[in-house]
């Protein structure tokens, strides 16, 4: 009886004990930021491979998703003669909400998994005792830049992300189903709001880009040095960063549109 | 590791992609061009009902949106509510005897405020007030009103019939 308590206990003090950690973890990163200003390179190299290279899966989900969508929103809104409005639908869900949440969970699974591994490989191999021996600091120079990297890159890749997807409801609406152009653009325009919609989903994928590469991030530098340790970090690092996503997607959306 | 000015330039389109995109959603997708709701003058109007008028809703005249509706209050002497419009400055010979009234786009669409002009020779200025309104129709008045004669109606019947 007294076990179960104990081990409960352990569990909660070893979850708080990793939270402080990864926020005392994220405060030192982010002191990081005059290091990368100086050595720019640093961030340019990172911005490549957590960016450039995400661009591509990015796109072409972000084309489907909206192709989709404009199908089956056209079967529904067919039903009430309302395929005018179609262009809103496509357009409001795409940059309100799959935008944001659908890139930062291909951008967890594409780069997230991508720096925990690398990181973590980094720390069993001893690559990073090894930055400190020699008084560089690993948590400026090795994650702070990729860090930034992933802040910078989301907002763009969720902005892709809606773009495409706008244009492939556009090619399924108007150019299959025979949606009125005119009026699939008109009534986008008079309802989707700059700040209202465009920005607070700017500042929903960028927050979803601080949350998915810290995540994956302290994941690698938190890793157990052994190359199973190594394995089981990254599939944290993927999941902890799916759940943190549509957790937070919740709350955001909450104080973001629940008012009216 | 690729050569540092190729990574370069193809981080530089990829920041370009994302700007573009951006662009293109607050140009295209959004309400951009008509963000500018302090630029020109404000009148105001009563209502009995302002159904579901919103902030933001247009303010048209003739079927072309001139402006929008910048607040909405009660005001607790007259029983009113009180909306403000936004016009922009182009449009700026409203007639003083200009009527408002609070109209549906289509049966099921969002309210808008629909001006119609007069023939005054005064045209209206900032602040001033819309003297002639028209109340928003609110369907179930419609509707309690419509049942409540055609009862009433068949209640007479019935009782011609008994007699």
């Amino acid at each position: 009886m007294l076990g179960a308590f104990q081990r409960l206990g352990r569990a909660a003090l070893d979850m708080l004990r990793k939270l402080g950690r990864a926020n005392l973890f994220l405060l030192h990163v982010v002191t990081g930021l005059p290091t990368i200003l100086k050595r720019f390179r640093l961030l340019i190299a990172q911005m490549y491979s957590v960016g450039v290279l995400s661009v591509l899966i990015v796109a072409v989900s972000g084309l489907f998703v909206g192709m989709v969508l404009s199908l089956q929103g056209y079967y529904v809104l067919s039903g009430f003669g309302a395929e005018q409005t179609l262009g809103v639908m496509v357009a409001a869900s795409l940059v309100r909400e799959l935008g944001p949440v659908v890139t930062a969970l291909l951008f967890s699974g594409r780069a997230g998994s991508a720096l925990t591994a690398e990181i973590g490989l980094m720390k069993a191999t001893e690559q990073l005792s090894g930055m400190e021996m020699m008084a560089v600091d690993p948590l400026k120079r090795i994650i702070a830049p990729r860090f930034f990297a992933g802040l910078l890159s989301m907002p763009l890749l969720a902005s892709l992300f809606s773009m495409v997807g706008v244009m492939g409801g556009y090619f399924v609406g108007v150019g299959l189903l025979g949606v009125d152009d005119g009026a699939f653009w008109s009534q986008m325009q008079a309802k989707i709001d700059l700040r209202e919609d465009i920005l607070n989903g700017v500042i929903k994928s960028w927050v979803f880009g601080v949350i998915v590469t810290w995540i994956a991030v302290f994941e690698g530098y938190d890793t157990v040095p052994t190359s199973e340790g190594v394995s089981r970090s990254t599939t944290r690092s993927v999941v902890y960063s799916a759940l943190a996503v549509l957790g937070w997607d919740f709350v955001l959306t909450a104080l973001m549109f629940g008012e009216d | 590791m690729l050569q540092s000015r190729a990574l370069e330039i193809w981080v530089g389109l990829f920041v370009a992609i994302g700007l573009v995109a951006l662009f293109f959603l607050a140009m295209t997708v959004s309400n951009l061009s008509d963000l500018d709701t302090d630029e020109g003058y404000r009148i105001i109007a009563r209502f009995e009902n302002s159904g579901s008028l919103k902030v933001r809703s247009p303010v048209s005249i003739a079927g072309v949106r001139i402006g929008r509706v910048r607040k909405i209050w009660f005001d607790e002497d007259k029983y009113q509510a009180v909306v403000e419009m936004n016009i922009e400055s182009q449009y700026n010979k409203l007639p003083i005897d200009t009527s408002a009234s609070i109209l549906t786009a289509g049966l099921l669409g969002e309210q808008y405020v629909g001006l119609k002009s007069g023939g005054a020779d005064e045209y209206l200025k900032d602040g001033e007030e819309i003297e002639l309104t028209q109340s928003a129709i609110v369907l179930e008045e419609v509707i309690g009103r419509f049942l409540f004669s055609k009862a009433e109606g068949a209640g007479d019947e019935g009782k011609k019939k008994q007699e």
